[in-house]
């Protein structure tokens, strides 16, 4: 198989995790529930991004012999974060014939220049944008999906909804711009007209555009499908709730029928209480991991 | 943008040609060939709408969620009875669905075509690949770019089921009567030959 028939295999498997939810798990009792709950993946972590913001310190790959036993108990495909630039964690993960490789902005970034080639991979990658040139940044590395980068481990979605409305309206104005503009805009970006063109034309990113960072309720993930996500990630929002099983089957639906309020309401009621969350603005600025 | 298509399902009534299962997957892409193929396509995330469609496809995704969600809006009935009838073609998680038995307590499948299946049969993501493929149907023939994503095999097939591809001497597509399924994603491939002998079962 050549480069761009690997691509499309890569782009596939995003494809096929659409209309669905990701799941953040830390154990395997966790990515059993996740499973049963109709996650179409699980992202294998060792701690979600609301304790590893409460930790500090320096986040990394999660261990071995987590990834592995999540690996063994479910059926679907699981995930994991490496370090943004951590080319060698990522190739220890494509060994471990992980599904999908996250490289995230949630763990402590190793290179402070370069992100992943990921071309030099058969194993798809995901990256976290907040505007359309990150975007376009990251697909031209070889990511084969992106997400907004919204604000992980806050519950609270205004980052996510800023981020989704900055590429996609970033797009619409792509749109009606005349050829010598999106030169320009392909110059401020800094990647190939080629690309700026293209997604120009299909009023879209060339790969699945997902939601991620602070989704915690149904109507959090029905917010960001009628914004133009394509699936949704949810990170600290299922386990750091009070009712994690019925929190991940409640938001699964709604990224379903994410336009029909009556089956929000179904699923949100008696929910009990969400991950309580923060004030973004009361986060000091060299804690966002967004920023990253 | 699929935003639109949604809305419009919602709001007439027109019957259609073509519906496609969009509870999770890769209905998206379905919708594209069909479009590519001159069919408008309805995507089906209620029992209700299945009435206002003529044939099914049930995509490529996660067999898993599908199966939960057909469950919780009460779909099983309904599409165990439409695919009694009508043209029902499912691909990779589709084919899964179809099958008569997956061997995963996970999944319970329709049982509408004689074939037993096996999920995620070829190993992790790593493992999925693309060949390009001759497949001949009603007299046509073509090369077609045969793409696996964590795909399925056929482990199994009954007498009355005809197999209409091979790759590597396994069968990959296969019909009985008005149940088509492949193993593969022709909606990833460029050619719309198997999405337009769908359309004419």
């Amino acid at each position: 198989m050549n480069n761009s028939d690997n691509y499309k295999i890569k782009v596939g498997l995003a494809e096929m995790l659409k209309g669905g939810v990701i799941m953040d798990v830390t154990t395997p009792d966790q990515a059993k529930i996740a499973e049963d709950s109709g996650a179409v993946a699980v992202m294998a972590l060792e701690k979600v991004p609301a304790d590893i913001r409460k930790e500090g310190g320096v986040a990394r790959m999660a261990a071995i012999e987590v990834i592995e036993r999540i690996k063994e108990v479910v059926s679907i495909p699981v995930m994991a974060k490496v370090r943004i630039g951590h080319f060698a964690e990522a190739q220890m993960l494509e060994a471990m014939e992980v599904d999908f490789i996250d490289e995230s902005e949630v763990l402590t970034p190793a290179d402070d220049k370069y992100h992943i080639d990921k071309w030099n991979f058969k194993v798809p990658f995901v990256c976290g944008c907040r505007n359309l040139g990150e975007a376009l940044r990251r697909i031209s590395e070889g990511a084969a999906m992106i997400r907004t980068k919204g604000e992980a481990g806050s519950g609270n979605i205004i980052e996510a909804v800023r981020h989704m409305r900055m590429v996609m309206g970033h797009i619409r104005s792509l749109q009606n711009m005349s050829p010598e503009e999106l030169k320009s805009e392909a110059r401020e970006m800094e990647v190939d007209l080629e690309i700026v063109q293209k997604t120009a034309e299909l009023g879209k990113l060339l790969v699945p555009n997902f939601a991620a960072g602070g989704i915690a309720t149904p109507a959090d993930a029905s917010l960001m499908m009628q914004l133009g996500a394509e699936s949704v990630f949810v990170g600290s929002g299922i386990f750091k709730s009070e009712d994690p099983a019925v929190r991940a089957k409640a938001i699964v639906q709604a990224t379903t029928h994410y336009k029909d309020p009556k089956v929000l309401i179904e699923v949100s009621r008696h929910l009990a209480g969400a991950m309580k969350g923060l004030d973004i603005g009361k986060i000091p600025e060299d804690e966002l991991l967004q920023i990253r | 943008m699929a935003e639109k298509k949604i809305k419009l399902v919602r709001t007439d009534e027109n019957v259609y040609e073509v519906g496609i299962l969009a509870l999770q997957g890769d209905f998206e892409l379905h919708t594209k060939a069909l479009k590519k193929a001159g069919q408008e396509a309805l995507l089906i995330k209620t029992a209700d709408e299945l009435k206002r469609i003529k044939r099914l496809i049930i995509p490529g995704g996660e067999s898993t969620t599908m199966n939960k969600l057909i469950d919780i809006y009460n779909m099983r009935q309904p599409l165990l009875e439409f695919g009694k009838k009508k043209p029902v073609w499912g691909t990779c998680a589709g084919l899964v669905m179809l099958s008569k038995d997956a061997g995963d307590k996970r999944v319970q499948p329709f049982g509408l075509i004689d074939i037993d299946s096996v999920r995620n049969a070829y190993g992790r993501q790593i493992h999925s690949f693309s060949k390009k493929s001759k497949i001949s149907l009603n007299g046509r023939s073509e090369a077609i770019e045969l793409v696996f994503i964590r795909a399925p095999k056929i482990t199994r097939s009954g007498k009355q089921v005809q197999i209409l591809a091979e790759l590597d001497g396994e069968a990959v597509m296969a019909r009985q009567g008005n149940i088509l399924v492949s193993a593969f994603h022709p909606e990833l491939s460029d050619s719309t030959m198997i999405h337009e002998y769908f359309l004419k079962m």
